[in-house]
């Protein structure tokens, strides 16, 4: 029911912002799943995935700083995009409409506290 | 029943009135109004450890075909809607949009222009607020406000299935009084039930300085088409209508799963302006060959609020949606999802006494009927566009040669925000009198006089139609 969809489908693959770019929207996944890789020296690592009902990119529209990572389809993905001018314009009408974003990147903040730990254990294990 | 009355006569009213844990809440109206405010109340309450109970009183089934399910609206939820309620975790899922809508296609009677979305993106939801039509044999697609209703009540909150027949106060708190009950006392009653309701009348007569909304009529008709039929010919664009037919003022024709809406506004509405709408040879070449346009699947003339009221609030009783304060002609829903979020935040953070709202949720009204007075000299000049031939052809000229020439998209942005209500008026009214979009209007006008000397005749189908990428 292709014509139902809001957004635009991403083929298995296919880039939807790539790391370095300017940015000015924000993303929310409608279906399927996204990748989110960090470009470094030419290889890419894999920082996490989204599924639906996530928002990704808000990072370059708060800290006005080029795309941190590139987002692209894992398998067949529909992608919903966000302006900068309305989001922000809702916000000041609105602040309330932060609340869900802030919780992801609480959320975020969290888990990459765990991956630090973890990967302290991995270095303190070899170190040891 | 006691009254209402505009004084609060005793303790819990004035600054002392808040919600608390266990306070109870009614949302008379579950419409997308209601059903939004009742979803970010209990969101917001979550948030802050608050348990609260919030009941909705509404008399139809939204997931039924017809009359018993119908709100009656052209059922567009707005790009700027569509992305807001994606922020605020509003799933929109393909089972309640019908159909993506990716573009607009404005058709004269001096030809067409289609007007596309960034990145070919579906950004705009064409929907049902109910079942769909009475002739829906097997329901393809969710209700909208069934959709809306079902995140409230995923939160807690408790659906009433019965019409309010009277409001009124109970010892010092509002309450209200359903067919052969008993009056229930609240801590809030929040008034979302459109204008197509007798409740508004009641309410007026309580004496808390509330006065119903001015209204106009509209028409909307729902055509059966088919989904492949309406893929191959009306597909995803929205298509709306500048045309010069005496009492009519707009008119679009929207896309939806197996169905086609129509939708019109205008001075005294009736089936002999749809008629001769439906009949005009620029909307016969939207519609599939051999249309007919008396074999309607249902039609209705509801009202619609084109301004606001003054007073949109009362001690622990507040209007919200088409019953308070709407936008002029564009993105009701819109609206409803900006008053009911707003009410919800002032009576959580700030207490819902009288004061409160006036401080709280009034500043929000007052930005939207300040930009619908903004909004009505924007509609004049496009009132203008519709009795002027030449202005049409100057219009199509330069959308069409932004596209062509790669220029940027400042007719076609204007455009773009006035048929989709993505922008606030003001930012439109501004951009109307941008002095580069007049200097090619000037220049537009050699080309724009030959033809009208020449005369031309419509496309035969919009497809042809020039497309124009606009940015918002």
């Amino acid at each position: 029911m292709s014509v139902a969809a809001l957004g635009r489908f991403y083929e298995d693959g296919e880039v939807i912002v790539r790391q370095g770019e300017a940015g000015d929207c924000m993303y929310v996944v409608q279906d399927g799943e996204v990748s989110i890789v960090r470009e470094e020296d030419g290889h890419e690592i894999l920082v996490g995935s989204a599924g639906r009902n996530e928002v990704l990119g808000e990072m370059a529209i708060f800290d006005h700083r080029p795309r941190s990572a590139t987002i692209k389809a894992k398998g067949r993905a529909r992608v919903l995009t966000l302006d900068k001018r309305n989001f922000l314009r809702r916000i000041n009408e609105d602040p309330s409409l932060a609340f869900r974003m802030i919780e992801t990147m609480s959320h975020r903040v969290r888990e990459l506290n765990d991956q630090v730990v973890a990967l302290q254990a991995q270095l303190d294990r070899r170190g040891g | 029943m006691v009254g209402l009355s505009t004084a609060p006569p005793d303790a819990g009213a004035g600054h002392e009135a808040v919600l608390t844990d266990g306070s109870r809440v009614a949302v008379v109206g579950g419409g997308p109004a209601g059903s939004l405010f009742a979803y970010f109340l209990l969101d917001m309450a979550d948030r802050l450890g608050t348990r609260l109970a919030v009941d909705i009183y509404e008399p139809r089934l939204f997931e039924k075909p017809g009359p018993v399910g119908c709100n009656m609206c052209g059922g567009i939820i707005s790009e700027s809607l569509v992305q807001n309620l994606a922020v605020d975790g509003v799933w929109l899922s393909s089972d309640v949009v019908q159909r993506g809508i990716d573009s607009y296609v404005l058709h004269t009677d001096v030809g067409s222009v289609r007007i596309a979305t960034p990145n070919d993106e579906m950004r705009i939801g064409a929907v049902h607020r109910g079942g769909g039509p009475r002739d829906v044999a097997e329901a393809k697609w969710e209700s909208f406000d069934h959709h809306l209703m079902a995140n409230a009540t995923g939160l807690g909150a408790s659906v009433v299935n019965a019409r309010v027949e009277e409001v009124g106060r109970v010892e010092g708190r509002p309450a209200i009084q359903v067919k052969g009950g008993e009056p229930t006392p609240y801590d809030l009653v929040v008034v979302a039930a459109g204008v197509n309701t007798s409740i508004l009348k009641v309410l007026e007569g309580l004496g808390i300085g509330y006065e119903r909304p001015r209204l106009t009529k509209t028409l909307i008709r729902e055509y059966y088409l088919g989904a492949d039929v309406i893929s191959r010919t009306i597909g995803t664009s929205m298509h709306v209508f500048l045309l010069n037919i005496p009492r009519l003022e707009f008119a679009a024709v929207i896309p939806k799963g197996d169905y086609a809406t129509m939708c019109l506004l205008g001075e005294d509405i009736d089936n002999e302006l749809g008629d001769r709408f439906a009949s005009a040879p620029e909307v016969r070449a939207v519609m599939p060959e051999g249309w007919d346009a008396d074999g309607k699947s249902c039609q209705c003339l509801p009202h619609i609020n084109v301004h606001g009221v003054e007073k949109p609030y009362a001690d622990r009783v507040v209007f919200i949606g088409d019953s308070g304060i709407t936008r002029l002609y564009k993105d009701g829903i819109g609206a409803a999802y900006r008053t009911a979020k707003a009410a919800a935040r002032t009576a959580l953070f700030e207490g819902v006494s009288e004061e409160a709202f006036r401080d709280y949720y009034m500043p929000v009204c007052r930005s939207i009927s300040g930009d619908n007075r903004i909004g009505e000299y924007a509609f004049v000049l496009t009132r203008v566009a519709q009795r002027l031939r030449i202005m049409r052809r100057a219009i199509v000229a330069i959308a069409r040669d932004e596209q062509a020439n790669g220029r940027r998209p400042r007719l076609s942005g204007v455009l773009w925000d006035i048929f989709s209500g993505s922008a606030p008026y003001s930012d439109i009214f501004r951009r109307m009198f941008d002095p580069i979009l007049i200097a090619r209007g000037a220049a537009a006008m050699p080309g724009v006089l030959a033809s009208t000397v020449r005369g031309t005749r419509p496309a035969r189908r919009a497809d042809n139609a020039t497309s124009t990428e606009v940015g918002s």
